[in-house]
This record gives C-alpha cells, structure tokens and sequence, in this order.
C-alpha cells in the first residue's frame, strides 16, 4: 500500500495529490451538509408551526450540560487542529498526543450525552408510549427540581396548554380547552423526536470519528505522519471540524431560542 | 496545474485565537438568549453560529489557504443548501389555503374555515 507520500501514477506533483484528496474529502462533506440540512429544515417547518410546544421542550433540556458540551467539543477542534499541525511540520511523536486528546474530549461529549438521554428518560420526554410533557410539573422530586424551578415548570405548563387551546380554537375546533394539554403533549413529542433524531445523528458522527481517530493514533504512534505524507489527519479533521460545526448549529437551535421566556 | 500553491501551515498561535474567538462566541450566545430580545433572539444566535462555523472553516479547515477549485466546492456546498431551504421554506410559508391540512383536534381545514 501506498502509505509514505509516494506519488501516485495519475498525478503530477504531490501538492496536485494532496490537494486532489482534499477535494474529495469536501465533496463527501457537502453531502453531509444537506444530510444534516434535511434535519434542520424540518426542524424549522416544525418550530415554525408549533412555537408554543418548541418553546417550551428547548427549556426541558439542561442548559449547563448542553453549554458545557459545547465547550468540550470545540476544544477537541482545536486538539484536532494540532495534530494536523503537528504532522505538517513534521513533529511525529505529538501527533498521537494531540489525536489522543481530541479523543478523550470527543468520549468526555459522548459521555454528558448519555447523562442528557438518560435525564430525557427520568423526566419522561423521550417520544413513545410514556411521553408526558407535563411530568416534570407534577413530579418535583423524581425531576429533582427546587421549589422555585418546579413552580415555574408548573406555570410554563399551564400556559403552553393555554396557547395550544388558544390555537386550537381559532382553527375552530369544537372543544378547544380538552384539546389544549393533548395538543402540546403531541407537539411536544414532535420536538423530542427531532431533538434525539438530530442530536443521535450528530452522535453517530462522533461515535465514527472517535474510530477514525482510534486508527490514526494507532498509525500515529507508529511514526507515519510527517509533513510528507498527513493526508489521513488531515482528512479525518476535517470531517472532526465538520461535525463540531453541526453541533455550532445544535446548541443554539435545540437549547437556546426561548430561554428568555423560562 | 500551476493554480495550487504550497501547502500552507497555520500557526499554533492563529489556532489558540481562533478557539479562544469560538469560546467567547459561545459565551455570548448563551448569555444573549437570557436577553428578551423578541424575534431578534433567533437572528443574534443565527448569527453567531454563522460567525463561528465561517472560523472553523476559513482556519480549523484550511478553507483560507485552499486551492480555488476548493473553495469553489465549498461555497457550492452552501448554494445547494441555500436552494433546498429557501425553496421549501417559500413553500411552506405560502400555503394557507392548502386544503387537506387536517389538525390534530379534528377541527377543519383552514380553507373551509376561511371560504
């Protein structure tokens, strides 16, 4: 196999080669776009469509665990970046480093995903058959909320309800303060599916680079990165920095929009 | 082929100034949607997420320093993304008197209500 930076017979030059599978890395990428951009349109026809229910699921999720998240993974970019550097100049024995780190902050993300799911499941908001959008204001101790938060939980409830009725009965329907609490269970659920489609997804994603990255550390450690030949490092970052610009777009989308109004 | 350049290295330096930029962006977005804001919420977090994937790409990804013919693939990229959501988005905001659109509750369609 070629592995040393060797030219290939179809190219001219090695910078033509490097830059031939860079190319190709952004055309696999583009793909990826519009992959994840399908997603975030049907996210925004539904926000668009039920604000009420959306509002108040975004608020359901945990702002410090989603804010720190954050955090962690454009951290891991920069680790990322690194390596790449470090293999672009040639300085073999901190390119697994820096790859070992990025890992660790891509596991330290997957693994404040889990306690999120999980979160997701106690407070029953997790589409299916127990989805209750209201739990959280009738359960104080099993969402483990402090008095004040379970007051504003119950009253956040209680108008969301309201609204939905409201809506409910400019589109005329015939018994509009019954429907009001099935109505924003059922948009609520609407929400939670995309949150755990959108946000599984990106985790997927994350779940490939940490075995992608696995492979380079292992080569890494090898001494097989140098400025000569670094196109696996620098491919796979780039897919890495792609999946943290999803997640740039995940944060403020899914957690942000109506905390003014919690 | 005499298009590419050599390959360019970024600098741990402009690195560490791009992630301690995405740090502060992040910090501000969050404390931005504390803010009431009204409609302007949605705009400002847009915004700054803009802002920061253009620094992920421009340094993080090399898009700064990459061939034209790169640049060009990228940029693409966006436009194909701009075409499925504006064209859809248009779609969506434009059918109010679609007729078969049945609500949750049962309650009729939104044009027989309005005719």
């Amino acid at each position: 196999m070629h592995r040393t930076g060797e030219l290939y017979g179809q190219f001219q030059t090695l910078e033509q080669q490097k830059e031939t599978a860079s190319l190709g890395m952004w055309v696999f990428l583009v793909t990826e776009i519009l992959f994840f951009g399908g997603l975030f349109l049907a996210y925004t026809i539904n926000r668009h469509a039920y604000p009420t229910a959306f509002g108040i699921s975004g608020n359901m999720l945990s702002l410090p665990l989603g804010f720190g998240n954050t955090i962690v993974l454009i951290a891991s970019s920069f680790t990322m970046a690194m390596s790449v550097w470090s293999a672009q100049t040639s300085r073999r024995k901190a390119v697994p480093i820096w790859l070992i780190a990025t890992l660790v902050l891509g596991s330290t993300f997957l693994g404040i995903k889990v306690v999120e799911y999980k979160q997701k499941f106690d407070h029953h908001i997790v589409p299916g058959q127990n989805f209750d959008v209201t739990y959280c204001s009738r359960n104080q101790i099993a969402c483990g909320l402090s008095d004040k938060d379970f007051a504003d939980e119950q009253k956040e409830v209680k108008e969301g309800i309201e609204a939905e009725a409201e809506e409910a009965k400019k589109r005329g329907a015939a018994n509009p303060e019954e429907v009001g609490a099935a109505a924003l269970n059922a948009h609520a659920q609407l929400y939670f599916s995309l949150y755990f489609g959108m946000t599984g997804l990106h985790a997927l994603h994350m779940i490939i680079g940490a075995g992608l990255l696995l492979w380079l550390i292992f080569e890494g450690f090898k001494g097989r990165f140098d400025a000569n030949y670094n196109t696996p490092v620098e491919n796979i970052g780039l897919y890495w920095h792609f999946v943290d610009i999803v997640w740039i777009f995940l944060f403020p989308l899914l957690y942000l929009i109506n905390r003014h109004l919690a | 082929m005499a298009e590419h350049s050599e390959e360019h290295i970024v600098s741990p330096g402009l690195y560490a100034v791009v992630l301690g930029a995405l740090l502060i962006g992040t910090f501000i977005t969050v404390q931005a949607a504390k803010v009431d804001l009204g409609r302007w919420n949605i705009v400002l977090a847009l915004a700054i997420a803009v802002t920061k994937m253009t620094l992920v790409i421009l340094f993080f990804m090399h898009g700064k320093y990459s061939s034209r013919r790169t640049k060009l693939v990228i940029v693409a990229g966006f436009f194909w993304l701009a075409i499925m959501l504006g064209l859809t988005l248009q779609d969506y905001s434009t059918r109010h008197a679609e007729p078969s659109r049945t609500h949750l509750d049962g309650s009729p369609s939104s044009l027989v209500v309005r005719s």
